[in-house]
């Protein structure tokens, strides 16, 4: 009989994500996926999985778990609170659990985003070929939603492996900053020369209107130079779509495929990732970025998740 | 035909957009789902995913296999081949819709503002071929056109919460079906109980880009046992085309 978790309580916005759904977006699918995935990677590199198995990631506030049957090691990243039955535990560690044990994830201390990975991964069919959870149309996840109390998580394994615990420095990841790098277009004529002189000499506050779907920003207004209507095209992963507002929105993981207002640029997937720890108050920037740049950029952040298990030291 | 060299847009590290124009046309939506199939034929390597949408292609490349340059180059070069291929014709459905009454609460609007009677609304619908531009805002939503001009009125001021699945709707220039309950602006004129989108069937959504759909006007009294079926797994849509 393999393992499973019990939900003896569920954060806000807690959803099984993994690396996304991959090839539906010309039907309108959402592509969902883990917003940050380096922290996805790290927290599966610490229970031994490759980098985008599926795992839950927690928004601000984490779940509570217990361990229903079997055994399981498992692993939280982000800088979030935590306890095995009730006494302190560390995030970006490992451990093994075993029936009837409970590990409770509690608020984020800074960052906003974490992921609880179990060894093996989870047990749950995937929709359309991914566990990712889009909520607002109900695809994915155990059925269509955020976790919810008493949910029972089935795990690929039913047993955790013999193997010693790790531990991933944390300092030791990618530095991430509060700018954000842009990569002009595809709409960005549709902007006066001082629209775009402002999207990069200004800040702007991420808003309380900021969840998987979108940011919304708040900061000087970026003028349009023949309006802010086009006929719908794609969008893309991090899309700075200015409406008639002229505030900008940025179009993240659970974006719908396509959208009617002008992009003025995209920022870089690196970039998306690591607005995944920012919460609303916090003050971002943008700065420019050439194709070439961005594309050396997407790499770097590759090998950087690539080369996460080689970062792994003993618990 | 000859076909117009697309643009290439940037659209971050890991997307490039192929830009035939700007407006909503079915000669350009033409080309468009031509390449795309081309496209998907070509296995180009490092392309991830290609969204085909009114008049542009977002393509979505792994900028750890391929760079912007080479996904831009096969794309262009396999534009060059438009004009050799012949159009490969959408599929064609027949898809059942009771008009009117509760289940299309603005079809008696939509007649007092185009000064037509309600059959004659319906009438219009039902000779149109409705081509599916794309798909988006929600899964297996078609946004189709185009709308006899005689049929076209502004979207409501006010936009409902919650327009019920299987509505069918329309909105200036274009028709569809709501896929699943979503807010909208657009005018409700019946409904359907045709799934556009079941995971158990093999292909779960059931319309693509390209494919031609034709309104019937059913009783509304055949509706309920038309849902049974489609619940049990029923396509309800008919092909007109030899499958």
């Amino acid at each position: 009989m393999s393992a499973a978790l019990r939900v003896l309580a569920a954060g806000p916005s807690s959803t099984l994500q993994d690396g996304g759904r991959i090839g539906y977006q010309r039907f309108g699918v959402s592509a969902a996926g883990a917003f940050d995935p380096l922290y996805l990677a790290a927290a599966n590199a610490l229970v031994g999985n490759p980098p985008k198995t599926g795992a839950v990631e927690m928004t601000l506030m984490g779940d509570t778990y217990a361990i229903a049957t079997g055994s399981a090691r498992l692993a939280v990243s982000g800088d979030f609170g935590l306890q095995i039955d009730g006494t302190p535990a560390e995030p970006w560690r490992s451990y093994r659990l075993v029936r009837g044990q409970k590990l409770k994830i509690g608020m984020a201390k800074k960052g906003a985003r974490g992921y609880f990975a179990v060894e093996g991964g989870f047990a749950v069919a995937p929709t359309l070929g991914s566990i990712s959870t889009h909520a607002r149309t109900g695809i994915g996840g155990l059925d269509g939603g955020k976790l919810k109390k008493d949910d029972l998580l089935p795990l690929a394994r039913d047993q955790a492996s013999e193997r010693a615990e790790s531990r991933l420095d944390p300092a030791r990841m990618l530095a991430r900053g509060q700018t954000l790098r842009v990569l002009l277009g595809p709409q960005d004529d549709y902007f006066t020369d001082a629209g775009r002189a402002t999207l990069f000499a200004s800040e702007y506050a991420i808003t309380r209107e900021a969840d998987r779907m979108g940011y919304r920003l708040d900061g000087p207004k970026i003028e349009h130079a023949k309006g802010f209507d086009i006929v719908s095209d794609g969008m893309p992963l991090g899309a700075v779509q200015i409406p008639g507002t002229g505030m900008p929105i940025l179009l993240l993981v659970d974006r719908q495929s396509a959208g009617g207002y002008p992009k003025i640029g995209v920022v870089i997937g690196p970039d998306v990732a690591a607005l995944a720890q920012m919460r609303p108050g916090e003050k971002i920037r943008f700065s420019p970025i050439e194709a070439e740049a961005a594309a050396e950029a997407a790499r770097a952040f590759g090998r950087e998740i690539a080369q996460l298990k080689d970062k792994l030291v003993p618990a | 035909m000859t076909v117009a060299k697309p643009k290439i847009l940037q659209a971050g590290d890991a997307a490039l957009v192929v830009e035939f124009g700007t407006a909503i046309d079915a000669a350009l939506n033409d080309i468009v789902h031509r390449l795309d199939a081309a496209i998907a034929e070509a296995r180009i390597p490092g392309l991830v995913e290609a969204v085909p949408t009114y008049r542009s292609i977002l393509v979505l490349f792994d900028p750890l296999i391929a760079t912007a340059a080479d996904i831009a180059k096969a794309c262009l070069a396999l534009a060059e081949t438009l004009d050799a291929t012949e159009a490969k014709p959408g599929r064609r459905w027949i898809v059942p819709v009771a008009f009117g009454g509760a289940l299309g609460e603005d079809l008696s609007y939509v007649a007092e503002k185009t000064g037509l009677s309600e059959k004659d609304v319906v009438a219009l619908h039902c000779r149109t071929d409705y081509r599916v531009y794309m798909l988006g805002f929600a899964p297996g939503f078609p946004y189709m056109g185009t709308l006899p001009e005689a049929l076209r009125l502004p979207r409501r001021e006010n936009p409902r919460l919650a327009v019920p699945a299987g509505s069918v709707i329309q909105g200036g220039q274009q028709s569809a079906i709501m896929p699943m309950v979503m807010p909208s602006g657009w005018h409700i004129l019946g409904r359907t109980p045709v799934r556009l989108m079941d995971q158990r069937r093999a292909e779960p959504f059931l319309l693509a880009p390209g494919d031609i759909v034709r309104f019937e006007a059913i009783d509304a009294a055949e509706l309920p046992s038309l849902e049974v079926r489609a619940e049990a797994g029923e396509l309800i849509a008919r092909r007109s085309d030899a499958p």
